[in-house]
């Protein structure tokens, strides 16, 4: 028996390996290399200190969990992503998922919803009702949430640029049900920075957009203390191309842009600290995923600890949501989805997630079909509530391996943030083109190692079935609903009370033009029925508009 | 197409999607295999691709919808191609539902490469079509 492990690669690995690997190297999708195994010998190397690096569950630095009791506590929060069609559709799904099981709402909107436009405008050909839900007006928003007790339900929303307006529709139509403000649970992602590097539904230039997303942190640390202003993600750069390494650094940079631009406003960190919340992709490599999360933790809570100084333990802790990787999915054979977003689900509740999103097996061929959401919710509460995964807190804690991993991850994600650092920040880095022009490196690099066979997609470049079936089922969107929701749309524009409609947009017009904050003159505009496209028309008139960049 | 010519091709993103990997790796991946390649950006409206693939004079546009916005968005541009007498071959990737792609393919679309699509087997298809003509 060795005692160590170089004697064990001496005596015992070294003699078996004349029979070869299955590869010459194993690295993760990050690239980070694979040792065979990994020992205390290996921790001791890299100075691991249990109660320095990891301690225990809710306490600095987190890496355990950000709560004390974890899924013993409760299960994460069931969070389909849904929103098609129309109002009345999304909201009989919604009401669906909540019979089924589901613990949170989860509203995805239209992209001229998302760009800021009305269902009718030009730029809104084709669009209308495809990737989420269309919302013009607070008409659209009530029959969204008809029935729906928003002092009971929390709802996530997945909104950006015209983050601060849905918010306050969400408050209104709260307000006409009898919550206050304060009583409001909820999140927008209102993370502009990544749509400018990944996801490219911006509007306006940066500076602009910073000034919206800090005059939601304003408002919001004053009025309306539950919700979640921001969702700080990871997840689109990822899905872009980025690798585990650079979604960690490229979140972390972003997220200090955007404290960096609320202390700069006078705001103190731990008024708005605690709000902050993030987003990060679950893949496929299970435990470079478990380890991301875990590092993840720690990161943020030495950002905020020892960069801001923030006081608050609440400042500290790493709360977010998961979904699984979308270009993961594969057309070919897509009942194969099932276990690539199985496997991907449990790297979030192994990583200690705190919300989470299953993706559907159907959607690389269409929007998913509502048994296909089914599944994908019922994965979650097979994993919750048979495998017992969710029974004793932060399991692979510990593991010589998945320490290592952790580490290796944190410091590499720096080293990246450090750079963007000496750039002089993300939005620096972004001017530059730092951000894209690594992602769509990595992306192609990835593409690359699919093409030569070196990444294995079952179905797509290997264990291919030439006469697997199709799909069956997809979900279609009638047009004729694009003409309700036009119809819905032209009919309040023409029955609203005008005047106060009018005086709200001069309003908004007059503040958007000081350096007051914009959020009560929104506010008063989605209550007189202004549409979203008259409020980011009044924005874009003062702010201007962003410049598409190509970018390759 | 005289051989050894050098084919010209815009990528295009056509609507308000703002999902271009795929776009942005094939428009590399065309470019190393030998083709001039024009990427347009995002936010692209069916007139704006169609005075791009005139001003560029290209051979082929390839467009990119992850939308679900395709049988409104793709024939305004095929349709406005030809009124203006450009020969240019149009080719569609994304996600586009089987039961979406006969109709497309009949109305002008030279083929359609879904999720999963080999980078080099779209450029030998542009080549073997183009030397067609």
């Amino acid at each position: 028996m060795s005692d160590n492990k170089n004697e064990w690669i001496e005596n015992t690995l070294n003699p078996a390996t004349a029979r070869g690997a299955r590869k010459e190297q194993f690295t993760t999708e990050s690239g980070i290399d694979q040792d065979w195994v990994y020992g205390p010998e290996d921790l001791k190397e890299i100075g691991f200190d249990y109660n320095e690096d990891v301690g225990y569950p809710g306490e600095y630095p987190y890496v355990r969990g950000v709560q004390p009791t974890m899924y013993r506590g409760r299960l994460w929060s069931m969070r389909q992503y849904a929103g098609y069609a129309s109002a009345e559709e999304s909201n009989r799904r919604y009401k669906f998922l909540l019979e089924q099981g589901q613990t949170g709402l989860s509203v995805a909107f239209d992209l001229p919803t998302q760009m800021g436009y009305d269902s009718d405008h030009p730029m809104s050909l084709g669009e209308v009702g495809k990737v989420g839900v269309p919302i013009s007006s607070l008409r659209d928003m009530e029959i969204l949430f008809e029935g729906i007790p928003l002092d009971k339900v929390s709802t996530s929303m997945t909104i950006n640029s015209t983050a601060s307006i849905l918010m306050c529709l969400y408050a209104a139509v709260a307000k006409k049900q009898g919550v206050p403000q304060d009583q409001i649970d909820g999140t927008i992602q209102n993370d502009v920075l990544k749509e400018y590097i990944a996801r490219g539904t911006y509007i306006y230039p940066p500076a602009p957009s910073m000034r919206l997303v800090t005059d939601v942190f304003e408002y919001c640390s004053a009025n309306m203390p539950k919700f979640n202003t921001i969702s700080i993600s990871g997840y689109h750069m990822r899905e872009a191309g980025a690798t585990a390494i650079q979604e960690l650094a490229f979140t972390f940079a972003d997220a200090i842009e955007y404290v960096k631009a609320a202390l700069d406003r006078g705001l103190e960190i731990d008024s708005f600290g605690p709000r902050l919340s993030f987003f990060f992709v679950a893949h496929n490599n299970l435990f470079e995923e478990v380890a991301k999360f875990r590092a993840a933790r720690r990161m943020w809570a030495k950002i905020m600890k020892d960069r801001f100084g923030a006081k608050n333990p609440r400042s500290w802790t790493l709360r977010f949501h998961t979904q699984t990787a979308g270009v993961t999915l594969t057309a070919q054979q897509p009942d194969v989805n099932v276990i690539r977003c199985t496997v991907q689900a449990l790297a979030g509740i192994l990583g200690g997630t705190q919300s989470l999103h299953v993706n559907s097996k159907d959607e690389a061929l269409a929007l998913p079909t509502e048994s296909a959401v089914e599944l994908s919710l019922r994965t979650q509460q097979v994993l919750g509530n048979e495998s017992g995964v969710a029974d004793v807190i932060d399991p692979l804690g510990g593991s010589y391996y998945i320490e290592h991993l952790t580490k290796t991850l944190e410091d590499e994600a720096f080293k990246y943030i450090d750079q963007i650092d000496k750039m002089g920040g993300a939005l620096a880095a972004l001017d530059a083109g730092f951000q894209i022009r690594e992602i769509h490196d990595a992306a192609y690099k990835h593409q690359g190692f699919v093409e030569s066979g070196e990444r294995v997609v079952v179905g797509v470049n290997q264990f291919i079935n030439e006469q697997a079936p199709d799909s069956g089922n997809i979900l279609r969107i009638d047009p004729a609903q694009t003409k309700a929701q036009v119809d819905r749309l032209q009919d309040v524009r023409k029955t609203r009370d005008q005047n106060r409609a009018q005086k709200a947009l001069e309003n908004l017009e007059k503040v958007a033009k000081s350096d007051e904050n914009t959020i009560p003159a929104i506010m008063e505009c989605v209550e007189s029925y202004c549409t979203i496209g008259e409020i980011c028309d009044t924005f874009r008139t003062n702010f201007g508009e962003m410049e598409h960049k190509a970018g390759i | 197409m005289p051989v050894g010519d050098i084919i010209k091709v815009l990528v295009a993103k056509p609507g308000l999607d703002g999902h271009d990997r795929g776009a942005k790796v094939i428009a590399r991946a065309l470019r190393d295999a030998g083709m001039e390649v024009v990427y347009t950006g995002i936010r692209q409206s069916p007139a704006m691709i169609v005075e791009a693939a005139a001003q560029e004079d290209v051979d082929v546009v390839g467009l990119s919808i992850l939308s679900g916005a395709h049988n409104e968005l793709v024939p305004p541009i095929v349709d406005s191609l030809k009124d203006q007498g450009l020969n240019v071959m149009v080719v569609l990737g994304g996600i586009i539902p089987e039961s979406d792609r006969l109709e497309l393919k009949n109305n002008g679309v030279s083929e359609i490469f879904g999720p999963g699509s080999n980078t080099q087997d779209i450029a030998n298809f542009i080549k073997e079509e183009i030397s067609k003509k």
